[in-house]
Parts: C-alpha cells; sequence; structure tokens
C-alpha cells in the first residue's frame, strides 16, 4: 500500500502531463479541425481517389487506373476549356494589373480627393458576380446598352450580343470579370506605393527622372512583393473562375467560353460522370499548385518576391 | 521653392481618376437608376435618369421574387456562418497563437495554404457526403461548409493578431493561476476585438456573396439565399430590366450601407492577403 501510492501519483502525473494538459490546450483547435477535416480535407482525398474510378455517384465504382486522364487528353471540349482558361489568366494577368498600377500610382501622387476616389473604385469589388453579370449583361445588351448608345451616334462596334457570339463570349465575361477586380487591385497596390521611401522618389527627381522613370525604377522594385503576390491570386483566381461563366453563357454558344471549372460541374452534376469530374479536379488542382508552389519555395529560400 | 518648382501638375492625375472613377461608377448609377424605370421607359431611355421615379418594380420584386424569404435566409446563412466561423477560428486562433501545441507550425501552415485548396476538388464527394447525411437542401449544411471554408482565413488572420498582443497581461494572469479560458475569455477576446470585427465583416461579405456551393447545395426555392434567388429570378424576368434591378439593388444595399460605414476595416480585411506578402 505504502509503495503503491507514489506509484500511482507517478502514473498520474504521466497521464497528467501527457494527456490531460496537452488536451486542455489542444481544446480548442479540435472543434476546428474537425469541421476542416470534414468540409475540405476528407472530401480532396475522397476526390483524388475518384478520378481513378468510374463512378457515377451511385452504383458500385471500378478501378480504372489513368483511364479518365487518358481521356481528358483527348477530349477537344476539355482542351477548349483549357485554353480558354489560359486566355483568361493572360488577360487578367495584364490588362486588370496595368488599370490597378496605372490608378495607384496616379492616387499615390495626389493629395486632395485619394479617400472618395479609392471608396468608388473598391464598391464593385465587394459585387457578388450576380450582381456584376445584372449591370453588364444590361450594358452590353445590343438593344439597351453602350453599343446601342454608341450606334444611335454612328459608330457600330458594339451592338451586337456580346455574351451571343461565339468569337465574343469569352472575352465579354473576361472583362466583367476585370471590371469588378480592378479597384481592388489600385486599393492593395497603393497601400503598399504609400510604404515606399519619399527620398527614394526625392533622389529620382534630383537625377532628372521622368515621371515614367521613376515608375519604372523607384515604384515597380519597391513593390515587386505585393506586385508578385496579386499575380499570384489572380492567377489561382482566374484558373478557378466559375460563376461569371455559369451566369452568363453556361460556358457556351458551343462551348465557346468554356472553362474547366463549368465543364466538370456539367461533367459532375449534369452527365453523372463523377469519376471524370474527379480527373477534372485534379488536374485543377495540379495546375493551381505548379505556380503556388514555385512562390513557396522561392520564399522559403529568402527570395524577396 | 527649387522643389515646389519641379513638382509635377496634378490635374493629368485627376482627368485620368476620374475616368476611372466613371468606369467604376457609372454602371451601379445606371444599375440604381433603371430599378425605378417603368419597361415602357427602359426602352425610350436606357441609360439617362428616370423621367419619373416608380417604386414598383421594388413592391413587385418583393412579392414575386419572394425577397421577404430570400432575405431571410441569406440573414440566416451569413449570420450562422459568421457565428460559427469566429467561434472555431478565434478558440482556434488562441490555440496556435497562445497555447503551445506540438506540430502547431505545420497547422499555422495549413491554415495559410488551406485557402488554396479549390473547391473544384471536393465539392463533388462533398456533395455526395451531404447526400449521406442528409444535408442536401438544409440551411445547416451549408452553413457548416462555409465555415469550412472560410476558417483557414479567419483563422490566420485572428492567429497574427493573437500573437502580436503584449505578453505581459498574459503571464501576469498565469502568475495569478489562471485558466487557459480565463486567459482566452478575458484577456484575449477582449483584447483582440478589432480583428474579430474584421474577420467577421469578410467572412460575412464571402458568404452573402457566395454562388457555387449554394446553387449547388440549396436547389429548394424556399431555402435559397439572395445571389441564387436572384439568379433564378434572372432567368426567368430576363426581359424585364427593371425588375430585375430592382431585385439587385435589394441585395447590394446593405453591403453598401455597411461599407461606408466600416470602410476601412473592409478594406483592411480583404487586402490583408496582399500586404502580409
Amino acid at each position: 500500500m505504502t509503495k503503491a501510492a507514489p506509484r500511482q501519483a507517478a502514473h498520474w502525473q504521466v497521464f497528467k502531463t501527457h494527456f490531460v494538459e496537452p488536451l486542455g490546450r489542444w481544446i480548442y483547435i479540435i472543434p476546428l479541425l474537425i469541421v476542416n477535416a470534414v468540409v475540405i480535407i476528407i472530401p480532396s482525398v475522397s476526390g483524388i481517389l475518384y478520378a481513378f474510378t468510374d463512378w457515377n455517384g451511385t452504383t458500385e465504382a471500378n478501378f480504372i487506373g489513368l483511364d479518365n486522364f487518358g481521356r481528358l487528353f483527348q477530349d477537344a471540349v476539355f482542351f477548349r476549356a483549357f485554353i480558354n482558361n489560359v486566355t483568361y489568366t493572360g488577360i487578367f494577368l495584364i490588362v486588370p494589373i496595368a488599370v490597378g498600377l496605372l490608378g495607384a500610382y496616379l492616387l499615390a501622387g495626389i493629395r486632395h480627393g485619394q479617400v472618395v476616389y479609392r471608396l468608388l473604385y473598391f464598391i464593385p469589388y465587394m459585387f457578388a458576380s450576380v450582381i456584376n453579370t445584372q449591370i453588364w449583361r444590361y450594358l452590353l445588351h445590343p438593344k439597351h446598352g453602350v453599343g446601342a448608345f454608341l450606334a444611335d451616334h454612328g459608330i457600330t462596334f458594339l451592338d451586337f450580343a456580346v455574351f451571343g457570339r461565339r468569337s465574343t463570349a469569352l472575352y465579354g465575361i473576361v472583362f466583367v470579370d476585370g471590371w469588378h477586380t480592378w479597384g481592388f487591385l489600385v486599393v492593395l497596390y497603393l497601400a503598399a506605393m504609400t510604404q515606399v521611401d519619399k527620398e527614394l522618389y526625392e533622389v529620382a527627381r534630383l537625377d532628372g527622372a521622368t515621371r515614367l522613370q521613376q515608375f519604372r525604377h523607384v515604384t515597380l522594385p519597391s513593390i515587386r512583393p505585393t506586385l508578385i503576390f496579386s499575380m499570384l491570386i489572380i492567377f489561382i483566381g482566374t484558373t478557378l473562375v466559375f460563376d461569371h461563366v455559369y451566369i452568363l453563357t453556361g460556358g457556351g454558344p458551343a462551348h465557346a467560353s468554356e472553362v474547366m471549372s463549368t465543364y466538370l460541374y456539367t461533367q459532375a452534376f449534369e452527365n453523372f460522370d463523377v469519376g471524370y469530374a474527379a480527373s477534372i479536379g485534379v488536374i485543377l488542382a495540379l495546375w493551381v499548385s505548379v505556380p503556388l508552389s514555385i512562390f513557396y519555395v522561392l520564399r522559403r529560400r529568402g527570395w524577396q518576391i | 521653392m527649387l522643389k515646389s518648382g519641379r513638382e509635377h501638375s496634378t490635374i493629368p492625375n485627376h482627368v485620368i481618376l476620374m475616368t476611372l472613377a466613371f468606369i467604376a461608377f457609372m454602371p451601379i448609377a445606371i444599375l440604381f437608376m433603371n430599378a425605378f424605370k417603368t419597361t415602357a421607359e427602359i426602352g425610350r431611355n436606357p441609360l439617362g435618369m428616370p423621367s419619373e421615379w416608380h417604386y414598383e418594380n421594388f413592391t413587385e420584386a418583393w412579392e414575386v421574387g419572394r425577397y421577404g424569404t430570400i432575405l431571410r435566409n441569406s440573414v440566416v446563412i451569413t449570420g450562422g456562418t459568421i457565428v460559427g466561423t469566429l467561434i472555431l477560428a478565434g478558440s482556434g486562433a488562441y490555440a496556435l497563437a497562445r497555447l503551445k501545441l506540438r506540430g502547431g507550425d505545420l497547422l499555422t501552415f495549413y491554415f495559410l495554404v488551406g485557402t488554396s485548396v479549390p473547391a473544384q476538388l471536393f465539392i463533388v464527394p462533398l456533395f455526395i457526403m451531404w447526400r449521406n447525411f442528409g444535408l442536401i437542401n438544409t440551411q445547416l449544411g451549408l452553413i457548416i461548409i462555409y465555415c469550412g471554408l472560410s476558417s483557414p482565413f479567419a483563422t490566420y488572420l485572428l492567429r497574427s493578431y493573437m500573437v502580436s498582443l503584449p505578453e505581459e497581461f498574459m503571464e501576469a494572469a498565469r502568475v495569478d493561476g489562471a485558466t487557459n479560458w480565463h486567459i482566452f475569455r478575458h484577456i484575449i477576446m477582449p483584447l483582440s476585438w478589432p480583428g474579430f470585427v474584421t474577420a467577421a465583416l469578410v467572412v460575412g461579405l464571402s458568404s452573402w456573396n457566395e454562388f457555387l456551393f449554394a446553387v449547388t447545395f440549396l436547389t429548394d426555392p424556399s431555402l435559397k439565399p439572395i445571389s441564387t434567388g436572384l439568379f433564378a429570378f434572372q432567368s426567368r424576368y430576363s426581359r424585364d430590366w427593371g425588375l430585375t434591378n430592382a431585385g439587385a439593388v435589394i441585395m447590394i444595399l446593405p453591403i453598401i450601407i455597411l461599407f461606408l460605414i466600416l470602410q476601412r476595416r473592409f478594406v483592411e480585411g480583404l487586402t490583408q492577403g496582399g500586404l502580409k506578402a
């Protein structure tokens, strides 16, 4: 009895330090981990597994190896969707970023009214996709919109159904999405530009640098981390784009504005080809992870990007 | 003198900035103006000010679009998501920031990159899982999904807030024998409320606007939130611009008002990711 008591106490001590005390800390994060596991991690792992099956969502699934991926590489619609995504991303990396940089640089150079401009530019970014599409479906309507207005004044290049033509549907969608995004970039870049050391501009000015040269040699290098980061989030956002395409054209006409996400959606929820849809999801995840991993590896190595 | 003489004029700046403001603002103004026009007037005067302000579109949208119901649904879903996310992320962030967890750094890293797992990878299996759980066409089901989607970001945001709080308060409390819960409830939470407000705004805005999961997981018209409710409305009354514009105005008015009041916090929260870089 007298011998066992301290041993039990020791056991209790071990139990307490290795179980009770950690539990008292972990209990704060366990609910968060469970919800994340249920909503994101478990379904993501299932998604990867489904990609190697021919499952239709209800009956038995068969393991079919890489067949879904083989099918994808021969699927002309998927190829079209991939090219459309690349086009989407390419335009987005140029136009909204250029407008964002222009707006931010000009805003950084004024003293009065900065707050009001920033406010106006940022409002469209707060809008849901259904709002942006409501606004621009009207403004790009051949009968009521800007095109009709211009046509009344003799300028007839925009008085047609932008979203109804195979040659213009995708660009119309990119435009609407870009209108929604550029103001956010202005605000993002402006915040970075106001951090730039004023003396650098002073020195450049004394050296006789023009405004363009100052922008090129002082502003751009100074905000590079923010710029690179914005390109990364644009790459991800445009690769995964769904809402604007689904609402404006549904990927049509005749797949002209199809993107990978809308194609995945059709395969999963209209054709019930769950395995095939899952393989598109895997390709999307891989494609997004390329710049993401480069970014993190370079950051880890201490690159100032 | 020399310096001011070399300063550039800001007039060209204002010309371009006003053009940009026009591009951002005019489409919104036209959306609002057309919400107050009759269909006949939209035909005659598609882009200008309404000659007479009509409110019928709003009352009609309220009745035929069942806006009372979908607004209530949106408030329930958004409110539930904000509360759920702040509880999950707030306590999780506290554990990551202040309680020494083994593997805590790894978890923090997960919450940083966890937001970049594309929904396209998991939406289909999640749908099947939710079907088996009987959570399709329930608002609770969508709220749980939104909590899962927004909690990594909120956790990261709140963690960085809590890490920056001064150590002394907590040390003093610990010396006095305070428990983890006491420290969380009476020291961390009151001190990090600005972080909670910012997180609530970002999470609230994204669930108010969310479309993909809402259109997939809630198909029953009486359960739909405003984003997919408006989408259904647009498809049904696509030619009635006054009516659908009124529906859109009802959806964005609360956002614009809230934004005008809490502008700084919205901008801070939504650009957080960018500024950290």
